[in-house]
Formats: C-alpha cells, structure tokens, sequence
C-alpha cells in the first residue's frame, strides 16, 4: 500500500472552459533518462494476455517507453536517433476501407528489439504498452480466476472458467462534452509535464509525463483516452464551474514590491489549494500496486485502490516511478460507484476465501442480501441457483 | 443638460458596438466558432440599428473594419423605410463615401448580398450608379469582377449596353453578349477575348484572372507568377512568392516591404519561419520601423514614456481563418508604440518573457499580471496592454493588480493604462475586458491605435451621450469632406445655418 509521489511537480493555475477544469503540472527539470513517444492504432485491437486469454477492445494508442537516455539532450530528438522513435500512423485519401484493421498486439507490455538498420547490438531500452488498458486489465483482472476453493453454491462455469468473460463499458475522451474545446484551447505552460483534468470539479484523470516535449506531442492524446461513467455523466451534466480568480486585497499596500508580493503569494495559494481540496483524494489514498515491468532504474506499475465504498472518488491507473518512487508517468481511471462496488464485493469475498456466509457476516447483512447484491453487480451467473435457494431457505 | 440613465446606457452600447465593429469578422477565432461570431455580430448590428439608427450610421465614419461597414451600409439601405428624409440624406453621403474607400471587391460582394436581400429602392440603385461612375476603369472590373458587375448591372438596371461613348457599350456586349463583337477597343477587354486562345494575351490580364487561363494553357505556375508580376498587385506578389518560392532576385526587388502598411508587414513576417527571420533580420526590423514610423506620422514621439504589455501566448495564433491575428496586431503595435514613444523611452514586456519581438510566437499561457507589474516598475507615462484579455496564469490576476494600483498606488493617475483587445467575445457582445477601470477598446490594425486609445479614453469614466456625439460629429465632419451640408445626424432638425457648420470645420 503506497501513496501517489508526485515530488517534483508544481501545479500551476488551473484554465477552465465550460464545466472542465484543466490543472497544468510543471517540472523544473524533465525526468532523467526517460522518454515516452505514442504509436497510433486508431481502430480495433486485439491483445493476448499473458495467461491465453485475448480480449478485443478499441485501442487508439500505444505508448513506447525508451529508457536509454539517449533523447534527453535538446535539440538531439532530430538526429540519427529520430529513426528508433514511434512514428505516427498516417492516412491519406479519403477511400473508406473496406475491412476494418484489427491490430493484433501480443502482450500488454513488450519490450521492443530495435528496427533494422539500427545498432543491432545494443541492449533494447524500450518497450511498447497499452496505456490505460493496462490499468483496466488490472482490474478487470481482480480474482478473475474465480473462486480459490469449490464451496458448493458456486456454479461450475465459476469453478472452471472464473469470470471470463467479464467487461467494463467506457467512454472516449471525444464524447466527453466539452472536454475537446477545453484542450484545444488549453495554454500549455512552458516545462509542463502533466495535467489533472476534472470536471464539474471532480477528478476525472490524471495524466503526468516525463518531459515537456513528450507532454506537448501527447497533449491531444488525452481525447482519445477512456473515461469512466461518471466522468461522462458529470461532463454532460455539469454546469460551467466557476474560475478560481485571484483577489488581492488593496488594505496595507503601500509599494509595487508589496503589490507583487500579493501577487506571488496567490499563486502560491492556488497551488496548496488544489493540493488539499481538488486533488485531496487522489493523492492522500494508498493505493495497491503491482510492478508489470522493470526498465532499467525505472518501473511500470498498475495500482488498484482499496475500494472504499461511501462516495470517495476512487481511481485505478498505472505509473512508472523511478528508483525513489518519484512519479515519471502517471495516467488514472475514475471508477464510477458501481465500479467500485464490484471491486469492493471481490476483494471481501476473497478475503474470507470466497465463502457467502462469512462474507455476509462481514458485510454485515444477511445471506440473502448478499446474494441480491451479488446478482446487481452481474455475478449471478456464477452461484449455483439451486444451492443458493435452498440455504435462503434453510436459513430462514 | 443633466445626463439621463438613457443616455448612459446609450453612449455604452454605441462604445460597445464601435469595439464589435473594429474587430468581428464574422470568422472564426481562437476560442469562438464562425457562426456563433456571426450570430452575435447579426444581434448586435439589429439592436443598434432598431435604437440609435444616426449613432449607427455615423460609425461608418470610424475605423471599423470593411465587413462591418458593409454589415452597416446593408443594413441601413434594407431598413430605409425607417429614416427621415434628413436622415437618410446624411446616411447617402456616409455610405456613398464608405463605398469609396472600401475594396472593390467588398463593394461587389455588398451589391450581391442586396441583391439576394431585394433591396432596389431608387436609393440604392443611385448609390450603386454613382459607385460605378466614380470607378477609374471599368473595363478593368469587368474583366476582374466580372460577375460582380454583371449582378449589379442586372440588378440596377443600369444601361452598360447603350451608351454614347463606345466603352460603356463595349462593357455591356462583353458581360452580357460576349460573342457579339470580334474585337474590342478597350486593352483589357481585348486581353480577356484572346487569352481564349492566345496564350501572350494571359499576361496582360490581371493576375486572379490569368490564373484561371493558365491552367487552360496549360501554364505552369512558377512560370506564370515569374512573367505576371509586374501586373500583381502588392499582395498577391508576397502571396506567391511564399507558395511558389520564386525568389529570384527581381522579385525580392519588387516587393518592396517598407511602403506595406504596419499591420500587414507584421503578419508577414510572423508567417515566415523562425531562421528566415533570423536572417533577414535587418531588413525586416528596416522596414516595420519604416512602417511605423510612416504611420505614427505627426504623433511621432509625443506621447512620452511608454510601456507595453504584449500577448504572445498560444490563443494569440488565432485560428485558420484569422491566423496570427491577435499576435500580428501585437507585434504591429510594439513597433508603432516605439515611434509614437519619446526616442529611448519605450519598452515592451511579452507574456512568454521573450525579448526579441522579431522572434515572437503564440506560445504558453498568459501570465498578464506579472507582466503588467513588471512594466509598472519602470514608472511609465503611458501603459499599453495588447491582449485578447484571456488572463489565466492566473486568472484575474491582471485586474487585481491594475485595480489596486489605481486605487492604492497611484492615485493622481500618473499613469494612465489603456488595454486593447484584438478579439471579439461573442459570448458579451463586446472585447473582453480586463478590469471596470481600465478604458478598452478593439483594435484589428495597429494604424488606428491612436484614434482608438482616444475612443477607449471615453470608456474610462462615465462618458454622457453628449462628448460621444460630439466626437463622432468631428470624425464625421473629417470623413466626409467633400460636402459641407453633411453635419452629423440625429441634431435637431431644421436647416443647419452656415455659421454653426463653419464652427464644426
């Protein structure tokens, strides 16, 4: 269980358009040694996993890590190491395909061998991920093996299957009202590296990058992002939020030096502010996390939060940390409320070894209410009706 | 005469439709799409029409932009019904004198749009003749507009077929009976009958309408700007010279920057690409401060002390139909500001903290407040800000500062700030201001900095209806010089002695 790090980066004034508010993070240095570039897929996509399964998803994106520290230096992205970065898909003409691409992509992660024409020898510092469907794999994931011991109301299908199939609906950062306008018009600061994007005032992501040219390259990428339920909802329904404008009040001021200072010390203000009430919740919760993959002093990880019912907001996400923990990339997922009710049912049901009886205890309510509840959140399949029924019964 | 609430309300909503008309366009801008511009652009020019018809006639004696005016001079001729005959007497000469100091092809475009609205009242059609007879060639219009005159012949009925003189006759039988003649006695009209078949007729024709013809003859493009460009006009040479990349030594002979207005030479150069500028330094530096040394004219060096807050974030780029705007007017008003400034005494403070004006970009937020301190330490006589009033870095933070320093720090108003704002929020029906207490006002070309700081002065207090009639009445009275019976409308009516009008000269 470990918190969010994001030393070393400052918020700077938020800039609102309509009900979305954008808050820029600033680094004074970029993250040594690191870089992070996209691939465009722009269409369906096919992944297998690790452990066989395949799922079929809309995969705009990829992101490629490159760890070598070889593109940190301005002004050398141009030279002869611009052939090993991503290249952008591009398409020409205005045909319409036939066929739609499926692109396959095997594994979640995968480290990339350097293209032809390369310096073959040198040891690859790069890999290629998912982002996003990196973290909601993480929790699509969650004890999706099923039940750990075969207690008779389980159904067969949960025995052997787990709980394939199971899926999660979200929604694309271009069918977020508003969200479009507000990033084209959203002034990039110079060194920005990320941004914390709410609307109606709440969190919806956040979304930290290593260097300032990476974050200017993927600014738009943000659009194509998977947003949850609620972040739709709170978007299309939400009004214009208002714009937190700084007053300084004229009493004592007596010089220009006195004025800026005034001056400085809203910023200032505004900075602490975000910290402890817009953005309170993301960075004060400890979070589960799990490494995915070793680059270099650097890892990929995934994080789950402890799933905590009662309105908090609550966000799963991935993020590479360096050697001290300190955030290098970050991108979260809001999970809506029946989100984290479902994690939140796992999580207690595996934690008294997937038994319904002392789950319930647990839960403080009755056998028959956690089956209800069970049903509600699209398990039903997996209990065994006829059991179920007859322990109702016996316990009545 | 006590000022009523009225004529408060009245003197700001005539300010806050003179703003819309400098900068609107009815395109799109960085933050508003073209119909949302347009559709408050079409409330604002029917609201004023409706209520203060002379106030909203005599703006045409402003500098307001051309769309604009031909947004007024439509709108006015449509609704003629509700003018008194004085009234539209004053309204004839305004337009009349509009008319002729617009582009042609504006003109044409107007005469359309009446067309398509069905206005041809005997006004009108008079308007468009007198139009048409003060025009030096209309053969040449007839080769270059030729739909545009076709229209408005048609429309006014105007008898280009039978006239005594031979070329009128001659105009008619091009547009309307092309095939009548064989040969024609006017140059231009003879050009455009051989360059059907005749490919050394294309470079005698002006050059928009031997672009269509080359393709016909198959003329490249390099080869047909290289051969035309004594028949380009000025524009349409810097135009081709970028597209093309003709830069041969003649050309870059040719166009001569320093005699291009300040405005345009500045958006110029921010469409050159950054080592280009860098190269062409001096030359570019020669001749914006050429420009705006022409154009500061008798103002040069007066206005003492200056000190200028200049935008050059990333919503200063505009958008793809008014590209580098915003920053244009920014980069044209530094270099005017230093010549209108005492020799020495000026100095300009770029939101992304840049020094060197030539290298600007839109680039990074608007950090307004801390820019705006940073030129009040230099105690100046004068504070300029150009900027599209979008404070984010942050928010308000501009105002607040200008706000206590005009109550707290500077009271006598040694300093006097005016803000200009090259953007209309459709959203206000005005330009976005930085603060209640800081005059704005819309700036589309810098030319008119002067004339506008004077107007934006009137925004500053509660300026009555009376000094604002009275300054209309005096740029009325500059505009149209040619007639001494125009006097400014909306006096009380009865017949202006002699006297009165002289006191007015």
């Amino acid at each position: 269980m470990t918190r969010l790090d994001l030393t070393g980066l400052t918020t700077r004034p938020a800039q609102v358009w309509g009900g979305i508010r954008l808050v820029p993070l600033v680094r004074a240095e970029p993250v040594p040694g690191l870089r992070l570039h996209a691939e465009i897929y722009a269409g369906l996509g096919a992944v297998a996993l690790d452990d066989g399964t395949e799922y079929l998803s809309y995969v705009p994106h990829g992101f490629v890590a490159d760890w070598s520290g070889e593109e940190t230096e301005p002004g050398q992205g141009n030279g002869q190491k611009a052939g090993q970065r991503a290249s952008y898909g591009t398409q020409l003409g205005a045909g319409r395909p036939d066929t739609v691409t499926v692109h396959r992509h095997h594994r979640m992660v995968k480290r990339r061998r350097p293209g032809k024409g390369l310096s073959g020898g040198a040891a690859t510092a790069r890999c290629r991920f998912l982002p996003l469907h990196l973290a909601l794999e993480g929790y699509l994931a969650l004890h999706f093996g099923g039940p750990s011991v075969a207690w008779e109301e389980w159904s067969r299908q949960a025995v052997r299957q787990g709980f394939s199939p199971r899926e999660e609906e979200a929604y694309l950062g271009l069918d977020v009202r508003g969200l479009a306008d507000a990033l084209r018009v959203f002034e990039i600061h110079p060194g920005q590296c990320g941004v914390l994007v709410h609307t109606a005032d709440s969190l919806a992501a956040a979304f930290v990058v290593p260097h300032p040219d990476d974050y200017r390259a993927l600014h738009p990428s943000l659009l194509q992002d998977l947003y949850g339920e609620l972040v739709h909802q709170y978007a299309h329904f939400g009004a214009p939020v208002a714009e937190f404008e700084a007053r300084i009040s004229g009493r004592y001021v007596a010089t220009l030096a006195g004025l800026r200072a005034r001056a400085v010390a809203q910023e200032r203000l505004w900075s602490e502010t975000h910290g402890d009430v817009l953005a309170r919740e993301l960075l004060t919760e400890s979070y589960a996390s799990e490494r995915v993959f070793r680059m270099g002093s650097y890892e990929l990880r995934r994080f789950l939060p402890p799933f905590r019912r009662g309105g908090a907001e609550q966000h799963i996400g991935e993020l590479i940390t360096d050697h001290k923990g300190r955030t290098a990339y970050l991108k979260t997922f809001r999970l809506s409320d029946a989100q984290i009710r479902r994690g939140h049912l796992l999580s207690v049901l595996a934690a008294h070894d997937w038994r319904l009886d002392g789950t319930a205890a647990a839960l403080s309510t009755t056998y028959e209410e956690l089956v209800r509840r069970m049903g509600a959140a699209g398990f039903a399949p997996l209990l065994n009706e006829h059991v179920v029924a007859r322990r109702i019964a016996e316990t009545k | 005469m006590a000022e009523t609430f009225a004529d408060l309300i009245a003197a700001e909503d005539v300010l806050l439709f003179v703003n819309a008309a400098v900068t609107a366009t009815g395109q799109r801008e960085f933050r508003s799409d073209a119909h949302a511009q347009r559709l408050s652009l079409d409330f604002l020019h029917a609201y004023v029409c409706v209520n203060y018809r002379p106030l909203y006639a005599a703006t045409l004696a402003l500098d307001i932009n051309d769309h604009n005016a031909a947004r007024i001079i439509e709108t006015l001729l449509r609704g003629a019904g509700e003018a008194s005959a004085e009234e539209k007497r004053v309204e004839g000469r305004l337009i009349a004198r509009r008319l002729a100091v617009l582009p042609p092809q504006r003109v044409y475009r107007l005469f359309r749009a009446l067309r398509a609205a069905r206005v041809n009242n005997r006004r009108t059609r008079a308007i468009l003749r007198d139009w048409l007879a003060a025009r030096p060639d209309l053969g040449h219009d007839a080769v270059k507009y030729r739909r545009g005159l076709k229209t408005a012949a048609r429309h006014a009925h105007l008898p280009l077929g039978a006239s005594k003189e031979g070329v009128p006759a001659e105009i008619g039988d091009f547009l309307f009976a092309p095939g009548r003649r064989t040969k024609y006695r006017h140059p231009l009209l003879d050009a455009h009958r051989r360059a059907h078949y005749e490919q050394g007729a294309l470079y005698e024709l002006p050059f928009t309408v031997a672009e269509g013809f080359a393709g016909r003859h198959g003329v490249g493009r390099e080869a047909l700007v290289e051969r035309i460009a004594p028949r380009m006009t000025r524009l349409e040479r810097l135009r081709t010279q970028e597209s093309t990349g003709v830069r041969t030594e003649r050309t870059e002979q040719r166009t001569d920057l320093t005699v291009m207005p300040v405005t345009r030479l500045a958006l110029y150069v921010l469409s050159l690409p950054l080592d280009e500028r860098v190269r062409r330094r001096a030359e570019l530096t020669k001749a914006l401060r050429a420009a705006a040394r022409r154009t500061a004219g008798p103002y040069r060096g007066t206005w003492g002390r200056v000190a200028a807050v200049l935008d050059d974030s990333y919503s200063s780029s505009g958008s793809g139909e008014k590209r580098r705007r915003p920053l244009g007017t920014a980069l044209a008003c530094h270099f005017l500001l230093g010549s209108l400034a005492a020799p020495g005494a000026y100095t300009a403070w770029w939101t992304s903290g840049t020094a060197d004006p030539l290298l600007v970009r839109p680039w990074g937020p608007t950090p307004l407040g801390t820019r705006i301190l940073d030129a009040l330490e230099h105690a100046p006589e004068r504070l300029v800000i150009v900027s599209d009033g979008w404070d984010n870095a942050p928010p308000g933070l501009a105002g607040e500062v200008l706000r206590v320093w005009r109550t707290r720090l500077d009271r006598e108003g040694r300093t006097s700030v005016v803000h200009l704002n090259p953007v209309y929020d459709t959203d206000g029906f005005d330009v976005r201001r930085l603060a209640p207490s800081v005059p704005t006002a819309g700036i589309r070309d810098a030319e008119d900095l002067p004339a506008l700081v004077e107007i934006a002065q009137f925004a500053e207090g509660r300026t009555g209806i009376a000094e604002l009639r009275e300054y209309l009445d005096r740029r009325v009275a500059l505009f149209v010089e040619d007639d001494s019976f125009c006097y400014f409308p909306g006096e009380p009516v009865g017949v202006p002695d002699g006297s009165a009008r002289d006191g007015r000269r």
